[in-house]
């Protein structure tokens, strides 16, 4: 047995070399700030790094390259579970990680804590974003938080007025069906879960994230009955888009930053929040325990909540800004207004993306279904 | 004479010696030649298969998504006894029969044109045009079906054939057998064409002089005697549709084949999952190279 486990071990090594080197041997947190390496290497959701190349307006990444000669390379991540898969690797300095990937990274010895003290423009950022579960163990802060935002509903104008309810996306009867586009991840099995919150009360679901196996079961009950109506289920962010050009889309959960590109092609659409409450995001900029440019990974954390980056990757994506002092800087001054950038009570009834476990989340007694489980049930649902 | 003398031993002497140490240098530099390919063969692609099957028994720790090596059939069984996944793995053999027959349906008349009834310079130029399609990238290929086939709605245009026949059959499966059935074609064509080259004009002749019309020929003489490449032309169709995974997230829609399983399960990240998916694959393309290495697909290798 020894043998067998000993050459388990050696054959695991092969598998798994430079796909994960364990959480152990992961680098210390930075204690001072040296030269640039020159280069840093991002992963990070689509529209965070911008270098004019997607709009020559749209541009956070030049600036920084002059100032730093740090040159600054990006692999979109589409989801947090690729981003966790990416991280993983080691070949990357830092990630704009959300709440469902934070504590993973951190649990999985991927990531390391941050200096805050080496990131001035950290004490611009808004309290209520600081020392969060999701990005600090033990008041030990894991990364500098970069922006928050709901998920939102997008919708074809031609198609009719903008839905105000999740019903539409999930009703068997809604006028959209067959044109209706769904985030391809487990992650949005959250999203059933607040359209159940909204019409199986009796449930008692109270956070989307911490659901027993009863209201677990009855989530996927109901994505089984929305498949019917579902005409793409989206992975990538260019998906949706081509989709809501073309008009074989006309109602979908989508992130600002689409419907902005899609607009500028032409697409007659627009977004809405829905009334019920909504999945959305906190992310954070994280530094990999093998970053080997953790020099200008410090430059870029603390370069991309600076008041005018952040003001523009808020701008663009279409999300709250972190840094306080961003909100004077958007081009649209009413930007932090309408993404209610400082609006705790806002914010109550957006559900950040975390990470389900069997300690149910939201302090109840019994076990709720772990997010293994809600990839398998999603990967089921799509197979 | 001495010198003869001592020639004479010193020839046979060298002769000896080519006889003698010749021999087995020959197979030394055999196997020196052959050594450096043969550990690539083994190390790296016995050696990785071998690899993925014993990762399929390694468990996942739920959190971190890392596997560890306490040894489980969690994920075979799961991979194996779920309906959802034995149903999926049912339409990926589905689409990949069907993208055969329909390689094989255009192939055949196809090759029978070039080998038998074109003029040699006709030939030429449509072996070239059609083995041409082969240089051109994948996703090039892919991504013009997309264009050909995407719908139209009340909101927008859709592909080039809904705008010339208006209609398309939309992405799906249907889809996804077409854009398969468009890419493999050439692997299908080039070992019939390769059959009907060497398939004796006696014996087409022969079957006509004794009656058979041109299907009673096609269907008893000329099908068996190229069942061998057809054979081995759908094994190059069979086993690259099986396996895609890109088509179908360009032209499937919400249509799914194993390789998309196998790409959550490895994004979930959940390897030991995706190594136990990896099987199906692997058992099914044997079981289907046994089947047509019976038909003797590798007979003319």
């Amino acid at each position: 047995m020894k043998k067998v486990s000993a050459l388990a071990v050696a054959l695991l090594g092969v598998v798994t070399l430079g796909a994960c080197g364990g959480g152990d041997d992961g680098g210390a947190m930075l204690e001072e700030l040296g030269e640039g390496e020159g280069a840093v290497n991002l992963v990070a959701w689509a529209g965070y790094v911008e270098d004019g190349s997607t709009d020559p307006n749209v541009d956070w990444v030049s600036d920084f390259e002059a100032e730093t000669g740090c040159e600054v390379n990006v692999k979109i991540g589409n989801s947090s579970d690729e981003m966790v898969e990416l991280m993983q690797s080691g070949e990357y300095d830092a990630v704009s990680a959300s709440g469902d990937a934070t504590l993973r990274l951190i649990a999985g010895g991927d990531v390391v804590p941050v200096n805050t003290d080496l990131i001035p423009n950290y004490a611009d950022v808004f309290e209520g974003l600081k020392n969060k579960p999701w990005n600090s163990v033990d008041g030990k802060a894991y990364g500098v938080p970069h922006g928050r935002g709901a998920n939102l509903l997008v919708y074809n104008t031609e198609a009719g007025a903008a839905p105000s309810s999740i019903v539409d996306m999930f009703s068997p009867d809604s006028p959209y069906a067959g044109k209706i586009s769904v985030y391809d991840s487990p992650i949005y099995i959250a999203d059933a879960a607040i359209y159940l919150m909204a019409t199986q009360p009796e449930l008692g679901i109270t956070n989307p994230y911490a659901l027993d196996q009863t209201q677990f079961d009855a989530a996927i009950a109901a994505l089984e009955t929305q498949k019917s109506i579902v005409g793409q289920y989206w992975a990538l962010y260019t998906d949706q888009q081509a989709a809501l050009e073309n008009g074989s889309v006309t109602l979908g959960t989508t992130w600002q930053v689409i419907v902005n590109l899609a607009k500028a092609n032409g697409a007659k659409i627009d977004s809405t929040l829905h009334n019920e409450g909504a999945t959305g995001w906190s992310d954070t900029w994280m530094v990999s325990s093998k970053a080997k440019h953790p020099n200008c990974a410090y430059k870029w954390l603390n370069h991309i909540i600076s008041p005018k980056a952040n003001a523009g990757v808020a701008e663009w994506f279409g999300e709250a800004p972190s840094n306080a002092k961003s909100c004077a800087l958007t081009a649209d001054p009413n930007h932090c207004a309408t993404f209610h950038a400082d609006d705790e009570e806002y914010f109550s009834k957006v559900y950040y993306w975390t990470t389900p476990t069997k300690d149910c989340l939201d302090g109840r007694d019994v076990e709720c279904v772990p997010y293994s489980e809600w990839v398998n049930a999603w990967n089921k649902l799509r197979a | 004479m001495g010198e003869r003398l001592e020639q004479t031993p010193r020839v046979t002497d060298s002769g000896r010696n080519i006889a003698g140490r010749g021999k087995p240098r020959p197979a030394f530099a055999l196997w020196g030649l052959l050594s450096a390919p043969l550990a690539w063969l083994l190390v790296v692609y016995v050696g990785s298969l071998a690899l993925l099957v014993v990762s399929a028994f390694f468990s996942l720790d739920d959190f971190t998504g890392k596997p560890t090596t306490d040894l489980t059939t969690g994920n075979i069984s799961e991979a194996f006894t779920q309906g959802e996944y034995v149903s999926l793995v049912g339409r990926s053999i589905g689409v990949a029969v069907a993208a055969t027959l329909l390689c094989f349906a255009l192939a055949m008349p196809t090759a029978f044109y070039i080998a038998r009834l074109a003029s040699r310079r006709t030939r030429r130029a449509l072996i070239v045009a059609l083995i041409l399609p082969l240089w051109t990238g994948y996703l090039v290929k892919a991504f013009a079906l997309r264009a050909v086939l995407a719908p139209g709605s009340d909101y927008g245009d859709g592909g080039f054939m809904s705008g010339l026949v208006g209609w398309s059959p939309g992405f799906g499966y249907v889809a996804v057998t077409l854009t398969l059935a468009y890419l493999w074609f050439p692997y299908m064509l080039l070992p019939i064409y390769a059959g009907l080259e060497r398939l004796p004009n006696s014996m087409l002749d022969a079957s006509a002089d004794l009656g058979a019309g041109s299907l009673r020929t096609f269907r008893l003489v000329m099908l068996p005697l190229l069942l061998p490449s057809i054979a081995a032309g759908s094994i190059f169709t069979f086993s690259l549709s099986l396996g895609d995974y890109i088509t179908v997230k360009i032209v499937g829609g919400t249509a799914q084949m194993i390789g998309n399983i196998i790409e959550r399960a490895l994004l979930a990240p959940n390897q030991p999952l995706a190594a136990a998916f990896t099987l199906w694959p692997m058992l099914i393309m044997v079981a289907y190279l046994a089947v047509m290495g019976r038909a003797g697909a590798f007979k003319n290798l």
